[in-house]
């Protein structure tokens, strides 16, 4: 009697082993197949934080990427047709210019030389190519001052953030 | 202005008073379980209610200095000013990075008291070691606030008047609300924790052990849910960009505990029930915690905004090496003492109440895994690369959307289903109403004018979850309606009183599912216009009409705004005015946008005032609608009185307590 049951538990024990075997290789491969889901997707739906320059290095790569570009309304460029909604204006980093559309209108407090965050993507247009907002957001700043002309980008991110 | 330096001293004695006190009781808790000590444990009580007290009297101090605006303390100068309002000025105390870390250096400490007090005279052993542990979190929290967040240092020379709190959280009555119903949930995760490491210590939990974790996991676990959702709230009546939730860091900070932590509320019943599931229970217990630190060092050393920023704050390598510290801590004891916790839960069938809760526990587990990578990735690959990026909203629906709607899916089909060996017969017997619930929701769906595969499955899921919930809560009481020709009310109140831990739960599942309903709709068909209308002029927009009356300028002392008044009718009814403003803020020299909101039981009307001319004659609007925004809310009210139900301790204490000893013993 006292035998079998031993070996009955012996057995149980065993047999619990190998189920205890096969759930940690079966989470393992869940998990494995679930971070390669979640890493290819990642690699579809990066932002980038991008100022002028870095929009311009990045070449062809900037063309449907989803980018962050931070810079400063260039003075006299600001074109905003009421009739149409249509809002055409530059973005500069000091160094590098680059054209800006966007549809709707501007919040209030844009202006000319102010900082600003636009979201969106380079498509192709006549020259160099332009810059097509989805998003455009105003620098707010605890301490407000007007931006100058080649503030860091990585500066405006700090202040639009977390809005 | 002595008396301003009196309250910097005094505050700062109150914090020093309390790291001293929390230091001692973290001992004595320690020693207490080691040593099974009653003459410890009660040391460590003491020194738990005493470390509360300094802090309560701290934070008082703190409020009494921003009301009477003594610019002498640091804190107060930094975001007092003598023209913001009374209710602005109470509220600040959480503006900002010092505030914030004193409020939940309060808030833990009057959770550790409140366990003190509650569990007095029950698991000696556990209760002792979960004061050590959690009075040692106190220790770091009351060390921030005399040192690198020291909120009491004398200003010298004093200010005249300070720049007031951040524009942002003046706009709404919710910023009074939101971060205090989120601090109680994410420091009320410490004593979790600390039972967690107590559980380890004493390599043992016993069934009313695992209630008691249940418990005080429960209520935190329900502030969390509502911060999260009145953050939610904050954000779509006063940021302006028509949304609730955009996989924002700072709010997938609030989402990673509360995923651990309903997973731990889950694995709990199976901990109870089958004695099973013991040590990934207290993983998750630890995780949630360790999360909640994650999640504050995100938030509030600046990481964000650049990686190697959050050097600049002295609160961030901080915060850093203590996350590192529990995180070794938790790791060497989970390798060290998981073992001994010895799991009875014998196999599990396939299809069962018992394997839906491992399921449960996976797909939330899953979700933790998702969105953690995609929070913290952006900033591994800054580290590396020092290239700054962010992961878009598509990862987190993409990989989120198909995990919840799976999680719902479950809240359908678990309750249905017994513990144990079951009948397939009767499985699928009992699953018919809910799939014909599902049926009705998809009809519904497509009646109101529906589209697409995702909403279509997700109303699906959420009508058969629906079925399962309203059975469970309804169907004891049919059977006393019938066996003891009862009255409906009666029969109701009686199960609902007798089994009010599940009733709250099933309550729970119903703000589940009005919320998932809002995410769906609102989610999949929301519809954004913008207009600019001349004073008297009106456009038409859906069934909607919208008129442009004319502004009207309101001065108070610290903005003024511009409101526009815009008239409304939907389908030739009469709506009412809506009054989207532009706030000016002086003393920030910016202009922010308040939206107007208009509820209805099928959709919101939301108006933002983009621009408006000098004169107040041509505005530019944004006009949104967003079906069943309003159910969200109403679905985290619920979540909040299920929880409530739930936790709310049980008359019959003393019979529990009883036993509870008797098991320690």
């Amino acid at each position: 009697m006292s035998d079998t049951s031993e070996e009955t538990v012996e057995k149980e024990q065993e047999g619990q082993g190998q189920r205890r075997m096969i759930l940690v290789v079966a989470l393992l491969v869940m998990f494995g197949a679930l971070g390669f889901v979640s890493f290819g997707n990642l690699g579809e739906n990066l932002v980038y934080y991008w100022d002028c320059s870095q929009v311009v290095e990045a070449g062809e790569e900037a063309y449907g990427a989803t980018i962050r570009l931070g810079g400063v309304v260039k003075e006299g460029s600001l074109d905003w047709d009421e009739n149409s909604n249509e809002l055409n204006f530059q973005v500069t980093d000091g160094k590098t210019i680059l054209d800006v559309h966007a549809t709707g209108a501007p919040p209030q407090m844009f202006r000319e030389g102010i900082g600003v965050v636009v979201e969106g993507t380079m498509v192709k247009a006549t020259g160099a190519g332009r810059f097509e907002s989805e998003r455009l957001m105003v620098k707010h700043s605890n301490e407000y001052k007007a931006p100058e002309e080649g503030t860091d980008a990585a500066e405006l991110y700090k202040t639009v953030e977390g809005l | 202005m002595s008396g301003g330096i009196g309250i910097s001293l005094l505050g700062r004695s109150m914090v020093l008073i309390a790291l001293a006190v929390s230091v001692l009781g973290a001992f004595s808790g320690i020693a207490g379980g080691m040593k099974r000590s009653d003459k410890a444990w009660k040391w460590a009580r003491i020194c738990a209610y005493t470390a509360a007290a300094a802090m309560t009297l701290a934070i008082g101090l703190m409020e009494y200095a921003l009301i009477t605006n003594d610019f002498s303390v640091s804190y107060v100068a930094k975001v007092g000013s003598t023209t913001t309002p009374l209710w602005v000025t109470i509220v600040s105390l959480w503006s900002s990075l010092e505030g914030s870390i004193l409020l939940w250096a309060f808030v833990l400490n009057g959770y550790i008291a409140a366990f003190a007090y509650f569990t007095k005279g029950k698991y000696v052993e556990h209760s002792s070691y979960t004061l050590g542990a959690s009075l040692s979190v106190a220790v770091f929290f009351s060390f921030l606030v005399a040192g690198v967040a020291d909120p009491f240092i004398a200003m010298d020379p004093v200010p005249t008047d300070g720049p007031g709190p951040n524009p942002l959280l003046q706009n709404h009555i919710l910023m009074v609300i939101h971060p205090p119903a989120l601090y109680l949930g994410y420091v009320g995760m410490a004593v979790p924790f600390g039972m967690g490491v107590a559980s380890l210590l004493a390599g043992k939990i016993g069934a009313a052990w695992s209630v008691a974790l249940r418990r005080w996991i429960l209520l935190p676990w329900g502030f969390l849910t509502v911060g999260i959702i009145l953050g939610g709230w904050w954000s779509y009546e006063v940021l302006g960009w028509g949304g609730y939730w955009a996989w924002d860091p700072v709010e997938n900070a609030s989402f990673l505990p509360w995923l651990t932590a309903t997973a731990f509320i889950h694995s709990a019943l199976i901990m109870e029930r089958k004695d099973g599931l013991k040590g990934w229970g207290i993983v998750l217990l630890l995780v949630t915690f360790l999360l909640t630190l994650l999640g504050t060092f995100m938030t509030r050393s600046g990481v964000f905004n650049s990686v190697h920023s959050f050097t600049q704050t002295p609160i961030g390598p901080v915060f850093l090496a203590f996350l590192g510290f529990c995180s070794f801590v938790s790791l060497v004891l989970l390798s060290t003492r998981m073992d001994v916790l010895g799991s009875k839960q014998k196999s599990v069938p396939v299809v069962s109440r018992d394997s839906m809760f491992l399921l449960n526990n996976l797909l939330f587990a899953a979700f933790t895994f998702t969105v953690l990578i995609g929070t913290v990735y952006p900033l591994v690959h800054e580290a590396m690369t020092e290239k700054k990026l962010s992961i878009g909203e598509p990862y987190f629906n993409e990989l989120g959307i198909p995990l919840s709607i799976a999680i719902v899916f479950l809240m359908g089909v678990g309750p249905a289903l017994p513990w144990g060996n079951i009948d397939r017969q009767d499985a699928l017997k009992r699953l018919t109403i809910p799939v014909v619930g599902g049926i009705v929701a998809i009809v519904l769906a497509l009646v109101f004018g529906a589209t697409g595969f995702t909403p279509l499955i997700s109303f699906a899921v959420c009508g058969f979850a629906l079925m399962t919930t309203l059975r469970e809560l309804i169907e004891p009481a049919s059977v006393r309606v019938e066996r003891k020709a009862e009255s409906w009310g009666k029969a109701l109140w009686t199960t609902w009183s007798k089994t009010r831990r599940r009733t709250g739960g099933y309550v729970v599942h119903m703000g589940v599912i009005m919320v998932a309903v809002a995410v769906t709709g609102s989610g999949a068909f929301k519809d954004l216009s913008e207009v600019t209308l001349k004073e008297g002029q009106s456009v038409e927009i859906q069934e909607y009409r919208l008129t442009y009356t004319g502004k009207e300028t309101v001065t108070e002392s610290h903005r003024s705004s511009e409101i526009a008044k815009v008239s409304v009718l939907r389908s030739g009814r009469e709506i009412g005015v809506l009054e989207p403003k532009l706030n000016n803020y002086f003393r920030m020299g910016s202009v922010i946008g308040t939206p107007a909101v208009h509820n209805f039981l099928d959709e919101d009307l939301y108006l933002n005032l983009v621009n408006m001319n000098a004169d107040g004659s041509v505005v530019g609007l944004q006009v949104i609608t967003q079906p069943l925004v309003l159910w969200l809310w109403l679905g985290g009210g619920m979540m909040m009185v299920g929880t409530l139900i739930s936790a709310w301790p049980s008359r019959k204490r003393k019979r529990i307590s009883s036993t509870t000893q008797q098991e320690s013993a």
